[in-house]
């Protein structure tokens, strides 16, 4: 089991990074991406290490049968607005958090609110490798073989009353180390919530890992939620607090454009984003002349989700 | 000032030629090295399109050079820069119809209602296409005073194409608001220099009557 998770990186070195991220993007803004050659090499240098790796991980049935996405792919492209807005920049940008200790607050209605360190609950639980397909809102998609657990029988333990209707998720707000939180892209911190029944769902899980290591920073460390059959954004990242409440919550994304991005968040390839189509996706690491591929309603897992919403007009609740 | 003699300028105007195509040749070694990262289609839609956008800043910059500090030069450049800028619109519209929408027309023709920010940009490059077509020497002398009235649409295609950049982008507008901001006043610079013609004019009315330095003012802008 992995306890000590602390790299050594000087906060001199986690300067000089911020530092090259911002003068990079500059220089960018300013001549053009001719310097781009350079600034990636420098980028990948900085990523890290490979991570420490999980010893016990069981296969699941609901994993893909599926190539999974390149390591590299998965952890130098990512959507973390908390360290830059940019694809490149959270590989860089994230090595400074700090993630253990780290503990998370269960509070609202449940009869065991409390604050859970994050060593005790990953020890608690059995973990699990689940490849599953990421499809973005931004229509590309990967394959990711992620290490964690249901959420449903995590959250079980504390005792969820009959007025646990939705589940609010709400990631770290530290400007110090999260630099994209300085500037208010989205109102900070970010917020993600299921309806209760979406979360107990043997497919949602939290994840702790990837490709059997632990969970990169860039990726959500040291905790985050996936929900394979919703859009990326709804799978919110290194996680501080959960909250079971009565109202549906309000999340980052719908709060800054509400009529683009819903509360359900399901990956419908007829429901189009009102400024792109979602029909298609571009697969991530698929050669330059391959076609995209088409998106599947519910991402493929319209079997196990699909009566979820029935009855639902998925039109509306987009 | 120094004075360059005829080979000298089409020296010149090799060197200019060249670092224009620098980007493109930055490109296509980052393809050939695996180097344009996770998502390399988007990559080249974004630095083909990026290019696009400043070839067009670049084209509009020259005559405020001259309205502001009466500098010249660069104004024989003026053509190519535009040329660029189509160049790498017409690079960056192949990418999204060879790569993103593997030339398959049926997709194409469902994709484009569907984002308007695509309908922008196309817009945008559409209104290139007949400036291109006219940067002739004997398209200008055939055209006249129309090639004027013509060209003046490039500040249409370049409102576009900030446009198009503003409408795509998710939730971070820094970097459009700062192409936004260099067109701002690439475009005002043009509208105060206008004004104050038409200020000169009005005060000196003998001014009406020289003609021939009328129709060269006219012509700079």
């Amino acid at each position: 089991m992995l306890i000590k998770t602390n790299r050594g990186i000087s906060s001199s070195e986690i300067t000089d990074a911020k530092l090259f991220l911002e003068r990079r993007r500059l220089i960018r803004i300013a001549i053009g991406s001719a310097i781009g050659t350079l600034g990636a090499g420098l980028a990948a240098h900085a990523a890290p290490g490979a991570p420490k790796a999980f010893e016990k991980v069981r296969k699941s049935d609901y994993s893909l049968q599926e190539e999974p996405t390149d390591y590299d792919y998965i952890t130098q492209y990512n959507n973390f607005y908390e360290f830059g807005t940019s694809k490149e920049a959270p590989a860089v940008l994230s090595q400074g958090l700090k993630t253990r200790p780290w503990s998370v607050v269960i509070e609202g209605e449940v009869e065991k609110p409390g604050v859970y360190d994050l060593e005790e609950i990953i020890l608690s639980q059995v973990l699990e490798e689940r490849i599953y397909r990421l499809r973005c809102v931004e229509a590309w998609s990967m394959v990711v073989p992620w290490v964690g657990f249901p959420l449903g029988q995590w959250l079980k333990q504390f005792n969820p009353t009959s007025r646990a209707k939705f589940v609010e998720f709400v990631t770290l707000f530290d400007p110090d180390q999260m630099p994209g939180q300085r500037r208010a892209v989205l109102d900070w911190p970010y917020v993600e919530g299921l309806r209760i029944d979406e979360a107990m769902h043997p497919l949602t899980i939290m994840v702790v890992g990837l490709y059997g290591k632990l969970l990169p920073n860039q990726n959500g460390a040291p905790l985050r939620l996936v929900v394979p059959w919703k859009y990326g954004f709804k799978s919110i990242k290194s996680i501080v607090k959960i909250r079971l409440i009565e109202q549906m919550p309000k999340t980052a994304w719908n709060k800054s454009a509400p009529n683009e991005y819903g509360f359900f968040a399901n990956v419908n390839p007829n429901v189009d984003h009102p400024r792109w189509s979602q029909k298609r996706e571009r697969v991530i690491g698929s050669g330059l002349f391959t076609p995209k591929r088409d998106t599947e309603l519910f991402n493929g897992y319209a079997e196990q989700v699909a009566h979820l919403y029935a009855g639902m007009d998925l039109r509306k609740f987009y | 000032m120094i004075r360059i003699k005829r080979g000298g300028w089409r020296f010149v105007k090799l060197i200019v030629f060249s670092i224009s195509l620098l980007p493109l040749g930055s490109i296509v070694f980052d393809a050939v090295h695996h180097n344009l990262g996770a998502n390399p289609i988007q990559m080249l839609q974004y630095r083909t399109g990026d290019w696009a956008l400043r070839f067009l800043l670049i084209t509009l910059a020259l005559t405020p050079l001259k309205m502001l500090f009466g500098m010249v030069f660069q104004m024989r450049y003026r053509r190519m820069m535009g040329l660029f800028a189509f160049f790498y619109a017409s690079l960056h519209l192949t990418v999204y119809v060879g790569l993103d929408q593997s030339f398959s027309w049926a997709h194409i023709m469902e994709d484009i209602p569907k984002s308007p920010y695509i309908v922008v940009g196309l817009s945008a490059f559409l209104l290139l296409i007949p400036l291109a077509l006219t940067s002739t020497r004997r398209m200008i002398q055939r055209l006249g005073r129309n090639w004027q009235r013509l060209h003046r649409l490039i500040y249409a295609s370049a409102l576009l194409a900030v446009v198009h950049f503003f409408w795509l982008v998710k939730a971070d507008l820094r970097e459009p608001a700062i192409y936004a901001g260099v067109l701002a006043f690439l475009l005002g610079v043009r509208v105060v220099h206008a004004c104050r013609k038409v200020e000169v004019r009005r005060r000196k009315p003998e001014y009406r009557n020289q003609k021939s330095e009328d129709r060269i003012l006219i012509s700079n802008t």
